[in-house]
């Protein structure tokens, strides 16, 4: 499951170039550019790629507690 | 004056909050610079993205998407959203770790032991702090502009300055000092804790607003009875050349290969020694999480409406309707497109909201930057040539409050002499971040990362940053790019930067001496 997370942040990296909307003009539901619309979705994709990382591919060596001297902010 | 009034309360309302917060300062030095790791998943989300956004955030990407089109918030928001929680989840959530265990509170001090080097830490403390000034430069100076901006024809006297320049608004130098000055006393005062509190206020302040302001511009401006008909009437408009990336006519568009490239731009998040010291707020690894995952979401909340609102203001309904001289003062300066907008649409009340809304974008940085310039000087170079025994956890505070106002005095100095290059400075100072990413990128996960090899990578960043930065007329040409040798492909400078840092690196370290694997174990478990 870690390598399908990457094999995802690969992918929005590829999304992210695009190229078949470079010229494209079209206004969906009359109002939202194509292009703002392709990329707020790359946005919420992003989030939900970044929410299975924490799920799938959190890092094994790190320390999880609160420093002594911590407390709830 | 309703501006004014507006402003006035906001800033009161925030150094209120400041000074509350200073009240569960709890004395210590760790508590001042990084509030004694306590800062839960909320605050460090908000207190994380109100740093990262800057005054750019609200009104430069309606200035940049009213002159370049809808391609900005890709250029800019989407890929911002991809490579920020990357940085945050490779190289935040090790760091914190690190910090934690190991007791760092900046940046170089963790590079120092990770490389067992003293003498990276002089080579790195002159070119981040270097990087960091112009960055802190923008927000003075832009923060003087706005409340200059909005409140013109306020007063009939020019306080004793250019009436040319003032035009009956407060003066930017007195605008400026008052938000360093505001800035300053809930730093000073509250250390990280009050910073955190503040940007989460102000970040909350400046998404709303930025919310508020475009269902006010869309019903204005579409002028129907409903907000989806509203949407589409204004929609319908956009100049076919603001919803495109190519080149069409005027519109010079962007080429593909530096789109690409300017990706490599937001990876300079890694590197910000601001950021660094956020992280290491962090109550404990969890408190990562939520960051990682709305941070793309807060940004497409912001940015969104901002570029819409861009491309709008381009369209007969907006810009065909202004005089002549108001369309070429926002061809000249599309920074102060939302600003006219509001005002022409809105009225002074939501005016003056708005205003309240881009100082919190501005300040909400602004707070970090000195704090993280403070703690630096204290702990890298007074305590670390001192002797960090020799030195007591008040002496500390003392010592970081004392360089925050001198830094904070530099910066407002600097801010007179109207360096107006500086705001175009503010790409090529991220670009020397992102161009350091590979070395603190190494640092956790390449165990054949050698003292040489993170010299050869500084300076191979250094090196080529100047060279880029002298070719480009230092910053005076706006457009330039780094054209791929026989090709006439071009890129953003970064990818040049990036590769030559990238390579000397791998290669220098190849060749020399490993570290001891026993020092490794420290850092790879």
């Amino acid at each position: 499951m870690k390598n399908v997370v990457w094999g995802l942040v690969v992918l929005l990296v590829i999304l992210h170039q695009d190229n078949w909307l470079w010229e494209d003009a079209t206004l969906i539901d009359g109002f939202l550019p194509v292009t703002l619309l392709f990329h707020g979705g790359l946005s919420i994709a992003a989030a939900v790629t970044w929410f299975l990382a924490t799920k799938f591919a959190w890092p094994a060596d790190v320390v999880e507690s609160s420093s002594p001297g911590g407390s709830e902010a | 004056m309703t501006q004014l009034i507006i402003i006035c309360c906001y800033l009161a309302l925030l150094l209120g909050l400041g000074l509350f917060s200073s009240r569960l300062f709890r004395g210590t030095s760790k508590d001042y610079m990084l509030a004694s790791h306590s800062i839960g998943p909320f605050l460090l989300l908000m207190s994380i993205f109100g740093t990262t956004m800057t005054a750019f955030a609200l009104v430069g990407s309606t200035g940049e998407s009213f002159k370049e089109g809808v391609g900005v918030y890709a250029l800019l928001a989407s890929s911002s959203g991809i490579t920020h929680s990357l940085c945050f989840f490779l190289l935040g959530i090790k760091l914190w770790s690190l910090g934690h265990k190991y007791g760092y509170t900046t940046q170089i001090q963790f590079f120092r032991d990770r490389l067992q080097s003293e003498g990276i830490g002089l080579l790195l403390f002159p070119i981040l702090v270097g990087l960091v000034i112009p960055y802190l430069l923008i927000g003075v100076m832009a923060s003087g502009s706005v409340i200059n901006g909005v409140t013109q024809g306020t007063f009939e006297t020019s306080f004793g300055f250019d009436e040319a320049v003032t035009k009956g608004g407060v003066p930017k130098q007195v605008a400026s000092l008052v938000i360093c000055v505001v800035v300053l006393i809930y730093v000073f005062f509250g250390g990280m804790r009050g910073t955190a509190w503040a940007n989460t206020f102000q970040t909350i302040v400046f998404m709303i607003l930025g919310v508020v302001t475009f269902y006010v511009i869309a019903m204005k401006l579409g002028g129907k009875t409903t907000f989806m008909e509203s949407l589409r009437a204004a929609s319908s408009k956009i100049p076919p050349d603001k919803l495109i990336r190519g080149a069409v006519g005027d519109h010079h568009g962007i080429s593909k290969l530096k789109y690409f490239t300017y990706m490599l731009v937001p990876l300079s998040v890694g590197m910000f020694p601001h950021v660094f010291q956020h992280w290491l707020t962090a109550k404990n690894a969890k408190a990562f999480k939520l960051p990682v995952i709305a941070h793309p979401i807060f940004i497409m909340i912001v940015w969104l409406p901002c570029v819409l609102v861009g491309v709008w203001a381009s369209s007969d309904l907006f810009y065909g309707q202004l005089p002549a001289p108001l369309q070429a003062a926002l061809d000249g300066n599309p920074n102060i497109v939302l600003p006219v907008m509001v005002k022409q649409l809105a009225g002074p009340l939501l005016g003056g909201f708005l205003t309240a809304g881009i100082l919190a974008a501005i300040m909400s940085s602004l707070d970090s930057q000195f704090l993280c310039i403070g703690t630096m000087f204290t702990e890298d170079i007074v305590k670390h040539y001192a002797g960090a025994e020799k030195i007591g956890d008040r002496q500390s505070i003392l010592i970081a409050r004392a360089f925050i106002i001198l830094i904070v005095a530099i910066t407002y100095g600097l801010s007179l002499f109207e360096p107006r290059a500086v705001f175009t400075l503010g790409v090529w100072c991220f670009s020397g971040f992102s161009s350091l990413f590979p070395l603190i990128f190494a640092c956790l996960y390449w165990k054949k990362l050698t003292k040489a090899g993170a010299y050869a990578a500084v300076l191979a960043a250094f090196g080529s940053w100047g060279y880029l930065f002298w070719q480009s007329d230092f910053a005076a040409n706006r457009g330039y790019t780094v054209m791929v040798p026989g090709t006439d492909y071009e890129t953003m400078p970064v990818a040049t930067m990036f590769l030559c840092s990238t390579v000397a690196m791998v290669i220098v370290s190849l060749i020399t001496k490993p570290p001891e694997e026993e020092h490794l174990k420290r850092f790879f478990a």
